[in-house]
């Protein structure tokens, strides 16, 4: 049986790589997307187009790769931490998401939204000092 | 603002399912104990064996591209935010599809996530 404390440093280290590689990946598909330009589902031509210009964008695949390091720190951590724990634990990561598009991309970020992500970072704060794994062993 | 809508919908409803079906999916590949590359690549062998890890990927991968969809005509400070809400659904998805216990401090904080994202959204304009 792992200790507590042991298992508590594992989730933050795998929970702090979550938030890093996210949110760089969602800001770098951000950025990529507003290259391709705006996406309309019909007709499918018009679809294929967009799958072609997204595909053949560096910019995409940075994203992804960021996404792929994200969703590997991810299912790992859902190895041993039930689902709504590391969910609610890695919200800050809508921080980080803002903090990089204000100042890399230069998005208008909206006092209002600042707001609003402040306070989703504090429903994070309560959550984050519940127990890892809630559900019976076995 | 229908398609946008509907791309939001998808986001938080297939992401967040497909997230959960991975979860359960993991639950059963069994924890990762060993993160040599080695072990790593045969643990994800191992969950892709696993029928949930599949249905899991696809619901996720329809999340990911109205994502896509929709960071090509809004910031993605303004998005990412909104696709909060899969909070709720996370939370429900965890009680009644993982058996999970859900705490009262956690129900406290998850709807305090919701309320941000309802200030996100009236701050739009």
């Amino acid at each position: 049986m792992e200790s507590p404390r042991r298992l508590h440093l594992k989730t933050f280290i795998l929970i702090l790589i979550m938030v890093l590689a996210g949110p760089l990946g969602n800001v770098l598909l951000g950025k990529a997307m507003k290259q391709v330009g705006p996406v309309h589902p019909w007709p499918p031509a018009e679809l294929l187009h967009v799958f072609i210009r997204v595909f053949t964008s560096g910019t995409i695949w940075l994203g992804v790769g960021s996404l792929l390091v994200f969703f590997a720190a991810y299912m790992i951590v859902l190895s041993w931490a039930d689902y709504s724990y590391v969910q609610p634990a890695s919200s800050i990561a809508y921080a980080v998401v803002a903090l990089l598009a204000s100042t890399w991309l230069g998005e208008v970020v909206p006092p209002l939204r600042w707001v609003g992500i402040a306070v989703i970072c504090l429903g994070v704060f309560l959550v984050g000092h519940t127990h890892p794994s809630t559900t019976e062993s076995g | 603002m229908v398609s946008e809508f509907i791309f939001f919908f998808f986001i938080v409803v297939f992401g967040t399912t497909g997230e959960i079906f991975m979860s359960r999916a993991m639950k059963e590949t069994g924890e990762v104990k060993d993160f040599r590359p080695a072990a790593l690549i045969e643990a994800i062998f191992r969950a892709l064996r696993v029928r949930w890890m599949w249905f899991g990927v696809g619901m996720m991968a329809i999340g990911f591209f109205s994502l896509l969809a929709v960071l090509s005509f809004e910031n993605v400070s303004f998005v990412v935010p909104v696709t909060a809400l899969s909070y709720v659904v996370g939370a429900l998805g965890g009680r009644f599809f993982l058996g999970e216990r859900v705490s009262l401090q956690r129900w406290t904080g998850i709807l305090l996530v919701c309320a941000g994202v309802t200030l996100v959204l009236i701050g739009r304009r």
